[in-house]
């Protein structure tokens, strides 16, 4: 069991990770400066989400790696984030998308992770799950004002709606490590979560104007590790460089 | 050499003499993230809630903590990080919340804005952003006075 929850854990701390580092990108770029400070706190909370859960994953592991360790000397085939966060930012409503689209797996998936029969992972659920319900709050709001906005902000949501689509459905996939997990009651069934996520898309997106794609067609990979898009690598370059530079170096 | 330990309540005294890093006008009592002290024989144990789980503060607390308490005496200390229950604003003591309006920060309110402008008081507020200068704020605007404020957003 401890390998299957030390890879569940790394799935959930490199879904922060890579997302907050993706929306760390924006710092100082944003299109106004309420959204460059509401996209600075967003990825500093992910950050600070990633902490709890690759410290977990590294107590569970007992091979003496830390948060810090996890995050920064692994390399592209060791991580298990969603496809999805490796996305490159496109413009901002495609950040937003994306946003959007993690936030409401991510919101329904850490409130289930609340009732976990391990108390150190209900914790970080329960945590993490008051400040991605105002991620969500946000990321929905914007989303419908591009999508219900102008023509060209409708198109450019349409357009990103359209590009991220097809990495929703590896949200919901399982495998042995999910079934291992929701034996010991510590996870719940992916795929118990997407009825709510439908609903909740299926209903921003009509508010939003927006046409969910009819194709369902899923790319997987990026959860088990077997197949990362391009993007992860060039991620991690920029992430990793200097304890790759100077190993262990601190501050 | 016996040496008398000081008791809880007085832990507690100095405890509430620790600033919050981000806002020096509340302590850390007032914030409600001091969840317990405790003597185990000679060690003091102190366990602290983090507010947001990326808040940059919270080393620095942390090391405020550490630094107060052994500017007491106390030697052998240990601080213990508590995630559940998580951190709610509702933990925000009178004299915290007070604080904060008269420092200009409207202070959380179960209707999940602010009551008033902390400046001129008025009811006629908008908010700009769920979004502020720090994770636990958010950035909302007085109709009649035109001054935007911070305010202290519920969690």
């Amino acid at each position: 069991m401890s390998d299957h929850l030390f890879e569940y854990l790394c799935r959930m701390g490199d879904n922060t990770l890579v997302l907050g580092h993706r929306v760390s990108e924006w710092c100082g770029h944003a299109p106004v400066l309420e959204e460059d400070i509401a996209l600075a706190n967003t990825a500093l909370d992910l950050i600070g989400q990633t902490t709890l859960w690759l410290d977990l994953a590294g107590e569970v592991e007992g091979a003496g790696r830390n948060a810090d360790k996890l995050a920064f000397h692994r390399d592209v085939w060791d991580f298990r984030n969603l496809l999805l966060v490796e996305q490159p930012n496109g413009d901002f409503g495609q950040t937003m998308m994306r946003q959007f689209l993690f936030d409401a797996w991510h919101l329904g998936q850490l409130k289930a992770l609340m009732d976990s029969s391990n108390a150190q992972v209900a914790a970080i659920a329960e945590k993490s799950s008051k400040e991605v319900t105002y991620h969500l709050e946000r990321a929905r709001d914007t989303v419908i004002g591009l999508g219900d906005g102008t023509e060209e902000s409708h198109a450019r949501m349409q357009a990103a709606l359209n590009k991220l689509w097809p990495y929703v459905g590896e949200m919901f996939v399982s495998d042995d490590v999910d079934a291992a997990l929701v034996a010991g009651g510590i996870a719940p069934d992916p795929a118990s979560l997407r009825p709510a996520y439908d609903a909740l898309v299926s209903d921003v997106f009509l508010a939003a104007t927006l046409e969910k794609p009819q194709d369902d067609f899923a790319h997987k990979g990026g959860k088990s590790g077997k197949r990362h898009s391009e993007h992860l690598g060039h991620i991690l370059t920029q992430m990793q460089w200097l304890q790759r530079a100077y190993p262990d170096a601190t501050w | 050499m016996v040496v008398e330990k000081p008791s809880l309540d007085t832990v507690w005294a100095w405890l509430s003499a620790v600033a919050d890093p981000e806002i020096p006008v509340i302590s850390l009592t007032d914030l409600g993230i001091i969840r317990d002290v405790q003597w185990h024989d000679d060690t003091l144990a102190v366990t602290v809630t983090p507010t947001y789980s990326g808040c940059p503060a919270t080393t620095i607390i942390n090391l405020d903590i550490e630094t107060a308490l052994r500017g007491h005496g106390i030697e052998k200390l240990t601080l213990k990080r508590q995630l559940s229950p998580a951190w709610t604003t509702d933990w925000l003591s009178d004299t915290g919340r007070a604080k904060l309006e008269a420092y200009g920060i409207a202070p959380p309110q179960p209707a999940g804005g602010p009551k008033q402008c902390p400046r001129c008081k008025s009811t006629e507020v908008e908010k700009i952003s769920q979004f502020g200068s720090t994770p636990c704020k958010a950035q909302w605007r007085c109709t009649d006075c035109l001054e935007p404020f911070d305010y202290f957003k519920c969690i």
